[in-house]
Parts: structure tokens; C-alpha cells; sequence
């Protein structure tokens, strides 16, 4: 993974000493908490219902065992004993004080870490596929441009005061892990017919109020280009976003009422302007940031006998490898999710005692590396199948060995309104109650891969349009209503789920899940069409009659 | 605009008297002295003020194109970017447009909601002069407490900016 040299260390450092600053000017009054707040924004600093929020960045998701051991640390002295991952693949702290955040962002740089730009209306931390490096259906590792965006984007004097916050994905593969088509870039690495890398760009997908798919602004962008074409759209949409409205200000909002056509114009004018000059990435540098994410030294001659010996004595391992263990580029290996989604728990949760046991873990079994997903997951990209009924043993002793990546109840949910200033119905308690409703292992096998996602206000941080089933939380006279939409999609067949009709009582909500469900169960073709493929293939129609009866 | 007749400007490290004047659309452009117009003031009377003989500067909204006076760079003596609030950035894109791929070499000022957290940035996007009325924005720069990061992810164009390290796009002040 990426090593600090002496220029990054330092401009962290710095980094600190000016944002200490700004947090004594604050606490003596000198800066009115309209001044201060974009200056704490842009240092991950929010504050929430309760407490002050410390938003840290895991750029790209990707993080090492010393890193993991340090989050934990953070946890147990400046918090409540936990962290909570998010769908930007960071974490956040949900009680730090204002006064102690200077301590921690020191402690953060000491493992090279920071929490710059985790939000304001900058470009935030570029998420990248969770399999980065390891997949097998991979064309290149996404990381190192992530890495390279990320470089570009810290501090731009340019695009720190954006209409809006901006949000960057990238996959290597053609199988969408990273919901590239719902950022306000996304960038999909493909081979050119001569064999030369490059990105498919899309621009202007989104969620929130107003959900969007990305276009295609661009078929192919050669890798030199990268940076130059990012500075372009950023000055477009820096010039030309809205800022009358917020809920207007995302470059999605851009694309739409400017047309695909007429901005792919503007951006390419000024593209062209800039292409040429300083911005260009030379081929050699990129190949030298490539090094600092080679593959660890696997052994492609290992073997599975001892997984498959332990499959088929073992039920309970193998029913969680068939989950949670993802096909490895090298044979012999694998990728592992570690679930963050105990039955009945909060999603994205981990306990600073569970961060140590997953940093043991990856030092031992997978070459001192772990991922964040934006599925609110844990990774272990590089693990050799004879390993894995080790790995289990580990996880099971830490709580974590749930076996349900992928099914009914890996949910993802915002914090909603036990934690957060905007929401208006609450998140958690509805993921855990479906988590307790579906929580049978037998059950949730034979619903199969079913992803629910659940946003306690219309601003969208649990994913809910791209849920198979979305959960959005609203305030309607007073009470807390959830409305349901089906069809929804994050991958390459990105799609905005449909509202299926009027909303349902918090104690009725996980009902009406269930009956989407069990109708799911009784049309489907056979136990392999998936619950995205039945919608499709049917529509709204035996959803609707099931829920709400004929009209 | 906001506060920013100050009768002062913040250029190379300390507070000047201001020789500008801000003109109002309905103001007399006079024969003498340094004068700045709208954007529209200027493009509109333009045949005139090729032939004045004393500075004119142009006050360049945010959401106004700096393109358009592009051909007229003999005729402006200075540009005034406008911060109308310092959380709407569309300056620093006018000014690094200015100076980066128009070439424009006279002063580049920031004039509304200029604050000393932003300086910095400012700086790097080619603004070299600052009217300033935040109190503790003006404290600060008298001491000569600008906070700043140094260390530059991205080239900005800049004559007084220099590579360094192997990474071709990280710069440091010269």
C-alpha cells in the first residue's frame, strides 16, 4: 500500500498545526461558528445531534494492520470504545470532543493517517472497488490512480469552496463493486483496442433528493489525461453549479439541466486548454506508484486441500466460506469479508477489541492488509484457502464471523436520528430489527443475495435508491414513516429504485420487508433468479397487490 | 459589494492605502485617477475607455466570465474578484483562469468576504492583493500569522512555486 515519504508527512503535519490553530481560535471565540465550521469540515469535523463527529479517512478503503491497531486505540481514549464504518469507506468517531481532536489527528499522522476533506464542499476521499488488487475479474488495480486523485485533490486551492460536496469511485473491473454510476464521477479503468489503459468517465450520478444514473462523458480517457480531465469537470462544474440551492448544488443537478451534450462541450474546451501542460501524467511516475500496490508475495503453488478437507467436515465454516469468501486472481487464494453485521447489531459498527482481533488477523493471514467496503465490511484481500478455517476460528472468537455477505441482512443503514442532526426517522433500530427478523442462517440462504439499504432522511447516506429494497425514514405529522422502493441497483445495471406506494409505521415497516419477501419467494422462477432479477422480470404489480391489496 | 471600500489593500505583506475607486454603474467614469467598473460597465463603454488615460479595473462577479474581456487586457490595469460569500469559490477558478490561461499580469484583488483562512488559497490561484475589512482577518495578517500548508499536491501555475520531490505535480514555494 501507499508509504508517506517526507513531503506527505509533512504536509499532514502542517496540515494539523494550521487546523490546532483554527481549533484555539475557536475555542477563544476569535472565529463565530459560521466561520469555523467550513474550516472543521474540511478536517472531518461535524457536529452532530449529541457530540462533535470525527470523520477520518481511509483513503480508498484500504488500511494496514498498525493503522487498524490505532483506530482502535482512538476508540478506547477519546470515544466510547467503538467506531462506525461508513459507505465512504472511512470511519467516524461519534463522541470525540472538540477539544481533544488536535491529539487525535497527531496520533492519525503517526500512522499516516488524516482526516482531510472527509467533508465540506471539497472532493472527498475517492472510494475505490473493495477487491481492488485482488479480484480475479480485474483489468487493473484501481488504487493507484485513487491514490493519484487523491494527491491532486488534497488542499486544491481551486475546488475547496465547490457549490457542493464531490465524490469520486473507481472500479478495474467491469463488475461494478465501487457504485461508480451514483458519484459524481465514476471511473471504470478499460483497455483501449491497442491495448492501452485508460477510463470509461461517467459523470453526474447521485443520490440524495434528487437520485440520478451517471452519463458517459467520456468512452475512453487515456491515463495520462487523468488528472487534466478530473481539473476540467472540477472547473466546470465549480464555475457553472448551482449555489442558490444545496439541494441543487451537486454536479448531477448540472448534468441534468444542462444536458450531457452541451457540458461534455464545455468540459472538453477546457480539457483541451490544459491537457497538455503540467497536468499530464508521465507513464513512469504512475508505474512507480503502481509498486507501492504490487500483490504481496503469494504462493502460486498453494493449494486447497486442507480448506476442502475442513468444508466438508465443518458445516458452519462452509456455510460462511460460501458467503464470505470472494474469488483470488492467484489460485489457492481468496479474498474474505469480515461481516460488521452480527444479527440484531448496528451496521458498520466495530468494537476497539474487534479492530485489534481484524489487525491480528491481517498480519498474520493476509500480508498486514484490510479493506473497508462501502458496504460497511471489513476485507481481507489476500488469504490462502488453507488458512481460511483459521481465519474463521479468529473471527468467530471475535464476534465477527457472521456469514451473511451479501444476503438479507448485510444492510447498510446512515446513523439516522440516534446520531444525526439531519435525519428524521431513525436507521439503526429498523436495520436490527429486520437483522433479527431474517437472522435465521437457513432462511437467509434461501432468500439468497438480497441487499437492503436504509437512509433515515431524503439525503440518502444509507443508499436506500440503490437498495434492492430501500428503506427511506420521513417525518410525517410528528410520527416516523418509512417508505419502501424496490428494483433498486448500485452495480453495472445501476437503477433508482421505485417507490412501491405509501409508507409504513416504524412497527410496521419490517412487516411489510417481510411481505415483499415472501411474495419474492413464491414468483420467482427458480432459487437461482435473485430478487433483482425476479423484479425486474415482474415489475411492481404482485408487490403492490401484496402490500396494500387490490386498489 | 460588501464592506470592501476599505480605504486599504493587503499587497506584498502589508496594508497600502488604496489609489482605487469603485465606481457605481450611474457614476461619471472621471478623466483622472484609478477607477474600477462592472464587468457589464466596462464592456458596455469600452470605445471610451480604450482611450482613457488613467487605470480602469474591472469587478468581475462571482458567476461573470473573466473570457470576455480577454481581447480588452490593454484597457484594464487590474481585476477585482468578487467573494460575495467566502464559501462560494468560483473566484479562485475567475482567477486562475486570469492568470493561467489568459496571461493576465496586472493586480488581481479579493474583494467581499475575504478571510484569513483563505489567503493562502487565494495566493496560489494568482489573487496577489486583498481588501480586507474582518477585523481579526486584518489582526492576523499585520502580525504576519497566515496559516498555510506549504506543501502543493498540484501545480497551480505559478512562477514562484517550484517542483520538488519525484512526484512531477507536488510543488513548493520558491
Amino acid at each position: 500500500m501507499y508509504r508517506y515519504d517526507e513531503f506527505d508527512q509533512e504536509f499532514v503535519d502542517q496540515r494539523i498545526a494550521q487546523f490546532s490553530d483554527q481549533v484555539r481560535r475557536r475555542l477563544k471565540g476569535e472565529l463565530n461558528e459560521d466561520q469555523f465550521k467550513p474550516l472543521r469540515l474540511m478536517n472531518g469535523v461535524y457536529l452532530q445531534l449529541h457530540a462533535y463527529m470525527l470523520r477520518v479517512c481511509v483513503p480508498y478503503g484500504t488500511l494496514n494492520s498498525r493503522q487498524m491497531r490505532k483506530l482502535a486505540h482512538i476508540a478506547r481514549t477519546y470515544d466510547r470504545g467503538y467506531g462506525h464504518f461508513t459507505t465512504r469507506q472511512n470511519i467516524q468517531f461519534n463522541w470525540p470532543k472538540l477539544s481533544d481532536v488536535p491529539a487525535i489527528l497527531k496520533e492519525l499522522a503517526e500512522v499516516e493517517m488524516h482526516a482531510i476533506q472527509t467533508s465540506g464542499n471539497c472532493i472527498r476521499n475517492t472510494t475505490a472497488d473493495h477487491l481492488a488488487g485482488a479480484a480475479d475479474d480485474e483489468i487493473a488495480d484501481p488504487r493507484p490512480y485513487a491514490e493519484i486523485i487523491r494527491q491532486w485533490s488534497s488542499l486544491h486551492p481551486e475546488f475547496t469552496f465547490l457549490p457542493r460536496k464531490f465524490k469520486f469511485a473507481i472500479t478495474g473491473a467491469p463488475h461494478d463493486r465501487a457504485a461508480i454510476q451514483v458519484h459524481d464521477i465514476g471511473m471504470q479503468i478499460v483497455r483501449s483496442e491497442a491495448g492501452d489503459l485508460g477510463f470509461k468517465v461517467y459523470v453526474g450520478g447521485g443520490q440524495g433528493r434528487t437520485p440520478l444514473v451517471a452519463k458517459l462523458v467520456r468512452d475512453f480517457l487515456p491515463e495520462e489525461d487523468l488528472i487534466a480531465y478530473s481539473e476540467a469537470i472540477l472547473r466546470v462544474y465549480n464555475r457553472y453549479g448551482r449555489r442558490d440551492n444545496k439541494y441543487k448544488a451537486r454536479i448531477k443537478i448540472l448534468v441534468h439541466e444542462t444536458g450531457i451534450d452541451e457540458l461534455r462541450g464545455d468540459i472538453e474546451a477546457e480539457f483541451e486548454k490544459i491537457r497538455h501542460g503540467v497536468l499530464q501524467l508521465p507513464a513512469d511516475e504512475v508505474r512507480r506508484i503502481e509498486t507501492y500496490f504490487a500483490l504481496p508475495p503469494l504462493d502460486p503453488a498453494a493449494t486447497s486441500a486442507r480448506f476442502d478437507a475442513k468444508s466438508a467436515g465443518n458445516p458452519a465454516f462452509a456455510a460462511w466460506a460460501e458467503r464470505n469468501v470472494h474469488p483470488h486472481k492467484v489460485t489457492g487464494h481468496a479474498s474474505v469479508t469480515i461481516s460488521l453485521k452480527p444479527i440484531g447489531g448496528v451496521p458498520g459498527d466495530a468494537s476497539a477489541e474487534q479492530m485489534e482481533a481484524v489487525a491480528d488477523i491481517a498480519e498474520t493471514f493476509s500480508f498486514d492488509e484490510l479493506r473497508v467496503s462501502h458496504e460497511q465490511n471489513l476485507i481481507l484481500p489476500h488469504v490462502r484457502l488453507d488458512d481460511l478455517d483459521k481465519v474463521h476460528d479468529a473471527l468467530v472468537a471475535a464476534d465477527l464471523a457472521e456469514g451473511n455477505a451479501g444476503l438479507i441482512t448485510d444492510i447498510i443503514a446512515c446513523p439516522g436520528l440516534d446520531y444525526c442532526a439531519l435525519a428524521n426517522a431513525r436507521s439503526i433500530p429498523i436495520a436490527q430489527e429486520i437483522s433479527e427478523r431474517f437472522g435465521n442462517a437457513e432462511r437467509q440462504r434461501a432468500i439468497g443475495d438480497l441487499k437492503i439499504k436504509i437512509s433515515g432522511c431524503i439525503n440518502a447516506c444509507g443508499h436506500h435508491h440503490v437498495g434492492h429494497i430501500g428503506i427511506l425514514g420521513v417525518e410525517k405529522k410528528g410520527e416516523e414513516l418509512y417508505q419502501l422502493t424496490l428494483g433498486g441497483s448500485a452495480d453495472e445495471t445501476t437503477s433508482i429504485g421505485a417507490i412501491i406506494g405509501r409508507g409504513f409505521a416504524g412497527d410496521r415497516i419490517v412487516d411489510a420487508v417481510e411481505t415483499v419477501v415472501e411474495t419474492y419467494l413464491k414468483l420467482r422462477a427458480n432459487d437461482n433468479e435473485t430478487f433483482l432479477a425476479a423484479y425486474r422480470r415482474v415489475g411492481d404489480a404482485p408487490f403492490k397487490e401484496a402490500l396494500y391489496g387490490t386498489a | 459589494m460588501t464592506d470592501t471600500q476599505a480605504n486599504d489593500i493587503y499587497r506584498d505583506g502589508r496594508f497600502l492605502a488604496d489609489g482605487w475607486t469603485y465606481l457605481a454603474d450611474d457614476d461619471p467614469v472621471p478623466a483622472d485617477g484609478a477607477v474600477f467598473l462592472s464587468l457589464s460597465r466596462f464592456l458596455a463603454d469600452l470605445a471610451v475607455l480604450r482611450g482613457r488615460n488613467a487605470p480602469t479595473g474591472v469587478v468581475v462577479e462571482a458567476g461573470e466570465d473573466v473570457r470576455s474581456i480577454a481581447d480588452e487586457f490593454a484597457h484594464v490595469a487590474a481585476v477585482a474578484v468578487a467573494f460575495p460569500k467566502f464559501t462560494d469559490g468560483r473566484g479562485y477558478s475567475t482567477a486562475r483562469i486570469l492568470r493561467e490561461d489568459l496571461g493576465f499580469d496586472g493586480e488581481i484583488r479579493a474583494v467581499g468576504d475575504v478571510l484569513i483562512d483563505q489567503i493562502a488559497l487565494m495566493r496560489r490561484c494568482g489573487i496577489d492583493a486583498f481588501a480586507v475589512s474582518h477585523a481579526p482577518t486584518r489582526a492576523a495578517l499585520e502580525a504576519g500569522h497566515v496559516p498555510r500548508v506549504d506543501h502543493y499536491y498540484q501545480p497551480a501555475g505559478r512562477a514562484d512555486e517550484v517542483p520538488t520531490g519525484t512526484r512531477p505535480w507536488l510543488r513548493r514555494p520558491a
